[in-house]
């Protein structure tokens, strides 16, 4: 028992820490890992990620927002979309065939691997301010430590990256996913964050949608504390050294690390769609 | 002029903010450990079988009974809720810093989350 609990808690610590370093919730090694080594049944693998995204959040955005590299400002914006959008997402889930989701967002996913990997050398972007970033005081700056120095930072694609978000909301609430690799490829691409910001503030966000869903699967009986227990004390002590490292990390550094996680989750949508897997 | 008070406003939210995600961090993660090295000295769960609550109320029951898996769950629970703390701790700051726009935003946001709850809970 203690043994089978040592090696959830370390492989756990595992997803905290990539989760932490790329923006991401760790579930896409949380549930695999539960399901495919353990056996755990999917139902409690499912309450266990919920429970580890959550925890990534938190336990990341601590760090984070201490530092400045989270901004809060477009953190809280975004959430009305993605909040909003996993509601949506719940009811549509009778209505739509999920398959047809997961092939077009497999599909956007793959796209934006393909883009990310032209300008894998890419620092920073260079772009001028969407006006509405002026009225919402989305505009901002954080210190780099790997530069030495301040970066500021303006916000294209204002309404688009709203209205990305608002999907990310629908995928999450439709297919379970956590969408946290949506985030950050969004706030990327469309709303041209430094890409350490973009990971920082996706971590800042995935932990509220995840924790309105979290109730529900909690009073339905999903989270069994013998699973989720040293699941969140793994990724609570893998995100406070994530948290760590991702600071020395180049934003070039950190986007090679995510395009192949990118291409995973995409490659894996576009099999689910086909129903291959 | 404005955008040396916007950078103070940000800041303050900031340590409030980032204070309270660490006080619910540290705090679930301090009752799930007592909850799970309770459970892995005694080999009990203090529930038959693999079974566990899932209501509320049992859990706190549990609790207060010293049940290691009423006290992870109810760790667990605390980790749940720290996010949704965060947002609420957040329209308060707002209030304060007198930010209506932000505000109004996280007010929105913290009404879309009650809302999932219960609506979850109707389900």
């Amino acid at each position: 028992m203690i043994q089978n609990d040592l090696c959830i808690f370390f492989i756990s610590a595992a997803a905290g820490l990539l989760g932490s370093v790329l923006g991401l919730g760790g579930a896409i090694i949380v549930t695999p890992a539960l399901t495919l080594l353990f056996g755990i049944d999917i139902r409690y693998a499912i309450g266990a990620s919920i429970v580890s995204v959550i925890a990534t959040s938190s336990g990341a955005a601590v760090a984070y927002i201490r530092d400045g590299i989270t901004n809060i400002r477009i953190g809280m914006f975004l959430e009305i979309a993605t909040t909003a959008g996993a509601i949506a997402g719940a009811f549509l889930s009778g209505l739509i065939d999920a398959a047809y989701l997961y092939l077009i967002f497999g599909a956007i996913l793959l796209y934006s691997a393909a883009n990310m990997l032209r300008k894998v050398k890419t620092e920073f972007h260079c772009a001028a301010a969407h006006p509405a970033a002026a009225k919402l005081r989305l505009n901002g700056s954080y210190f780099d430590s790997t530069l030495g120095g301040r970066v500021d930072y303006n916000v294209a694609g204002v309404y688009e990256g709203f209205g990305i978000m608002c999907a990310a909301g629908v995928v999450s609430g439709l297919l379970g996913i956590g969408s946290g690799v949506f985030k950050v490829a969004a706030m990327d691409a469309v709303m041209k964050l430094p890409l350490k910001v973009s990971s920082a503030t996706s971590n800042f966000m995935i932990g509220v949608t995840a924790a309105a869903s979290a109730g529900i699967y909690f009073l339905r009986g999903d989270i069994d504390p013998s699973i989720a227990a040293p699941v969140a004390l793994g990724v609570l002590a893998g995100a406070a050294a994530g948290t760590r490292i991702m600071r020395r990390l180049k934003s070039a550094t950190i986007r090679l690390m995510f395009i192949p996680v990118l291409a995973y989750v995409s490659i894996q949508m576009i099999l689910k769609g086909l129903k291959v897997i | 002029m404005t955008d040396g008070n916007n950078e103070k406003t940000a800041a303050g939210a900031e340590t409030v903010i980032s204070r309270v995600l660490q006080a619910g961090v540290f705090v679930s993660a301090l009752i799930i450990l007592i909850g799970l090295v309770m459970y892995l000295a005694s080999g009990k769960s203090g529930y038959p079988g693999a079974s566990f609550p899932s209501d509320p109320a049992a859990v706190i029951q549990g609790l207060f009974a010293l049940k290691p898996y009423a006290v992870m769950l109810f760790g667990l629970f605390l980790l749940i809720l720290t996010p949704v703390l965060r947002v609420g701790i957040s329209i308060i700051i707002f209030i304060i810093e007198k930010d209506r726009l932000y505000t109004v935003i996280t007010a929105i946001v913290f009404t879309i989350l009650i809302i999932s709850f219960l609506l979850g809970k109707a389900q």
